[in-house]
């Protein structure tokens, strides 16, 4: 019953959104427009759950011990920390006010607003440590890309040496300086792109879009299984 | 010879990896940039359609990238944005991806600020201040892409009854001036929009295609990274996408294109410097690497003929 109820279950929604597509009557679209609202709680519960389960791996990291249990504290004081600052707007104020005298200590205030407006810690945190991070290690790719292509970018073979050629040109006719270089090089790199560059990517396209029918059927149709997980059962 | 080539060849990465610090560094730190950037037809048409609709028109713009992608992406926004601003064209702003909010919150509060004053644009038109909730609403982020995109070809007070700062949409054709967000009295779903923008370092693009066009026939328009920009050339051919931004380049595109050059047009130069020195490090390479393959060969022959 655990796997046959929603095999039943997707079989069911599935042919009734295929019928619903085709069908402009009310009342299709009043099934369609709750199945919205449906999809749109059960998208949000998946991220609770989401959360949840991340939180509970690395709270059983940190209960065990593990070896790399310090990036696991990391993890879920990020998380926590993140989401209190979310939910609350802390603000530590200079000064505070009693009967008109201006008191000059530090005091910690807690509302229940939304910790989501420019200079909140929650803000504060977004703009002065994730973005950096993130932005850091995305700009390593540049090193790395231009350390690969130094090494591994050889006129080995005829594919290979026209791949190495196609690269070059569109690599220069995408900046600037292949336009201040020759007005061809960027009209060559336009030409790569739309041409071999769309041929190819058209039918890799058509490809996903057959494969993604087919998957859709096996999954409907209850032949596709392996969503349902367990492994290998 | 033959060594020093074959050392050539072997050098130690962090050679290379300096090489390309200098390139990004030093036209940064002297503030020398380039002062065209070329426009390309691509992001001509983003251009050309925001730049023909009328006064009080609204576009939906959807910046669905996280902190990594801010500097090729943020550009971007930030010059449609300012497009819009110029044109009095409105803008419903909202995110689809988890890490996406801080980022809007940061360039709408940024562009307010810029124009919060009545103005004069670089074409010599006047404008007026620019107002939060008159001129663009922001719905914040709401999790399940294909849901929300589905949900608001029917109505967006679905997805977002409030802002994302707890202010409740006002109905559709309501009275507004009983609300702060007057502007979302004139929207229900695609219909009341001219295109959908959605600015992304992942395959959002594609949602927006595959569900919001296809279903509900809506005009797309994105802005993506430079690594994947081809990708997206189908749809711009089949009219599935009415123009594309590609990474920094188009974004340096669009603020010529509105005569406002800013962060996309200042990493132009550090762009092309690396983008050759890639393409010096490929030829250098390949060169040696003939070089040292040939003598290798010559060698070889040698010493058959020796034995």
């Amino acid at each position: 019953m655990k796997r046959e109820v929603p095999v039943f279950i997707c079989m069911v929604m599935g042919l009734v959104m295929i019928v619903q597509f085709f069908v402009p009557h009310p009342v299709s679209q009043a099934i369609y427009q709750t199945i919205l609202k449906w999809l749109i709680i059960v998208v949000t519960f998946a991220m609770v759950l989401g959360i949840l389960s991340l939180a509970r791996l690395h709270l059983t990291k940190l209960r065990r011990g593990d070896k790399d249990w310090f990036y696991s504290l990391v993890a879920i004081s990020s998380l926590f920390v993140t989401l209190l600052t979310g939910f609350f707007n802390f603000k530590i104020t200079d000064s505070f006010i009693i009967e008109g005298w201006k008191v000059p200590f530090s005091f910690f205030t807690i509302s229940f607003a939304s910790g989501l407006a420019a200079g909140t810690p929650f803000m504060n945190l977004f703009e002065y440590i994730q973005v950096p991070m993130q932005a850091t290690m995305f700009s390593l790719l540049a090193f790395f890309i231009a350390s690969a292509s130094f090494r591994t970018f050889r006129a080995r073979t005829p594919e290979a040496t026209l791949l190495l050629v196609a690269a070059v040109i569109v690599m220069v006719g995408r900046v600037p300086v292949g336009h201040m270089i020759s007005s061809a090089i960027p009209a060559l790199s336009d030409w790569i792109l739309v041409n071999p560059n769309m041929a190819a990517k058209r039918g890799i396209l058509i490809g996903v879009g057959l494969g993604g029918i087919s998957m859709a059927l096996k999954i409907i149709l209850g032949i596709e299984r392996s969503w349902l997980g367990g492994g290998g059962e | 010879m033959k060594e020093i080539l074959r050392g050539f060849l072997k050098i130690d990465r962090r050679w290379i990896f300096l090489f390309v610090l200098l390139g990004v560094l030093i036209p940064l730190a002297t503030g020398k940039g380039l002062h065209h950037s070329y426009p390309g037809n691509e992001v001509k048409l983003v251009y050309n359609f925001i730049e023909n609709l009328q006064p009080g028109d609204i576009v939906m713009l959807s910046m669905d990238y996280d902190p990594a992608t801010i500097p090729e992406l943020d550009p971007m926004s930030r010059a449609l944005l300012r497009h819009c601003f110029n044109k009095g064209v409105r803008v419903m702003a909202l995110t689809l991806h988890p890490a996406g909010a801080g980022i809007c919150i940061a360039v709408i509060d940024e562009l307010l600020a810029e124009y919060s004053q009545p103005g004069i644009n670089p074409d010599g038109s006047e404008r007026p201040a620019r107002q939060y909730g008159q001129d663009i609403v922001f719905m914040g982020y709401k999790p399940g892409t294909d849901a929300v995109m589905l949900g608001m070809g029917e109505d967006v007070r679905l997805l977002f009854p409030q802002d994302y700062a707890g202010t409740e949409i006002p109905p559709y054709h309501g009275d507004p001036k009983e609300t702060s967000l007057p502007m979302m009295c004139d929207v229900k779903n695609y219909n009341d929009v001219k295109c959908v923008i959605t600015i992304s370092g992942t395959r959002m693009p594609e949602y927006w295609v595959a569900y919001a066009y296809q279903r509900y026939h809506v005009k797309i328009a994105t802005g993506v990274t430079a690594v994947m920009f081809a990708d997206y050339y189908p749809y711009l051919q089949t009219g599935q996408m009415i123009g594309l931004i590609p990474g920094m380049k188009g974004a340096a595109d669009y603020e010529e294109l509105i005569n406002h050059p800013d962060r996309g047009m200042v990493g132009m130069l550090p762009q092309s410097i690396i983008h050759l020195l890639i393409v010096a490090f490929i030829i250098l390479g390949n060169i040696a690497f003939f070089i040292v393959r040939r003598e290798d060969k010559q060698e070889g022959k040698k010493g058959g003929k020796k034995k």
